[in-house]
This record gives C-alpha cells, sequence and structure tokens, in this order.
C-alpha cells in the first residue's frame, strides 16, 4: 500500500475517537454486516464517525491491508482495531462493548 | 463462488489442529458462508488474532469467490464450555 494511503487511513482514525469503516453510510447501509454494527453501536449510545468504503475505491482496498483484515466493516476505537462485524457484535452480547467504547484514550 | 468442500480443505490445510469444523452455506448461493472451528491453534490468541488466522487459511479466496463469512472461533476447551 502506498504511503500517502495508509498515512490518510491513519489520519481518519487519528481524528476520531470512534471509526467505523463501512458499505454505505450510518443513516443508509447497503450491506447486512455494516448495518448490524451501526445498529450494535447506536444501542451503545456510542457517537461514531462513519466512513463509507462504496465512495472510495482506494479506502476500501487499502483499509483490508492496513489491518490485514479482508473485510468490511471495520471498527477502530481511540486508534486500535477493534474488529468485524462477528467480533463486535459478540463483544456487545457479552456486555464488554460499552466499557471499551465509553474509555479514555490511555 | 466457491464450493463447501473447498473452504473446509483451505482451512484444514492452513491452519493447524483443527479439531472440529463446520461450514455452512447461508444464502444457498455459495458466496455467503459461515464457518465454526475449533482449534488448538486459537489457544491464548485474541478474537481478531483467531480471525486473521482464518483469513490467511483462506487467501485469495477472500478477495473475490468469499463475499461474507461469518466466523466463529473456539479452542477446544471454550469449545467445550460452548457446548457444555
Amino acid at each position: 500500500m502506498e504511503d500517502t494511503l495508509r498515512e490518510r487511513i491513519q489520519g481518519i482514525i487519528d481524528s476520531n475517537d470512534v471509526v467505523l469503516f463501512m458499505k454505505g453510510t450510518k443513516h443508509f447501509p447497503q450491506c447486512g454486516f455494516s448495518a448490524t454494527l451501526v445498529e450494535v453501536l447506536r444501542r451503545s449510545g456510542s457517537e461514531f464517525q462513519d466512513v463509507n468504503v462504496l465512495e472510495d475505491p482506494d479506502i476500501r482496498q487499502g483499509i483490508k491491508e492496513f489491518a490485514n483484515w479482508p473485510t468490511i466493516p471495520q471498527l477502530y476505537v481511540h486508534g486500535k482495531f477493534l474488529g468485524g462485524c462477528d467480533i463486535i457484535r459478540e463483544m456487545y452480547e457479552k456486555g464488554e462493548l460499552d466499557a471499551v467504547l465509553s474509555a479514555k484514550e490511555s | 463462488m466457491v464450493d463447501a468442500e473447498v473452504l473446509e480443505e483451505r482451512i484444514r490445510q492452513g491452519m493447524d489442529s483443527v479439531s472440529h469444523l463446520v461450514v455452512r452455506d447461508l444464502t444457498g448461493t455459495k458466496d455467503h458462508w459461515e464457518a465454526l472451528i475449533v482449534s488448538e491453534a486459537f489457544v491464548g490468541k485474541t478474537p481478531i488474532e483467531q480471525h486473521q488466522m482464518v483469513y490467511a487459511a483462506l487467501g485469495e479466496l477472500m478477495a473475490g469467490p468469499v463475499h461474507a463469512l461469518a466466523l466463529k472461533t473456539y479452542s477446544p476447551e471454550s469449545w467445550a464450555q460452548q457446548e457444555g
């Protein structure tokens, strides 16, 4: 991946506490897995920045290499990759997600 | 699209000591899958690392043929608790 693209992705992650790279937007998800994570974040009451990868082919491809994670959606919290749909949903069901989302950056 | 047998073979070959494996076609279209995997190799790994191991085993299949893959990964111990 080109450095400029990596820096661009890093910049998005650094400038938002909670970022969801997804297909579609938080108001209009265009994939069932992305919609699931939007709903989970809503229920957690967390503010989050959505990034629609369908509108940006560079980021759509780059984000997969960035986290060595071949699927979308991807959730980043305080600069760290937290997981994809299955992992986040499981954290939510176990009641672990709220603590992570509300924790201040250490 | 990809056949279940191909997914199973790639997971078994690409990962160590898979003791239980169930691959399910969620939509009947051979591109939306669910895989339940129990392996000793997952012991001590975070969920992110566990899923990355599966993705690595599937390699280029994740970049096209497989549109979606829901993953359930367990160590033998956590699988026994799940079943218990």
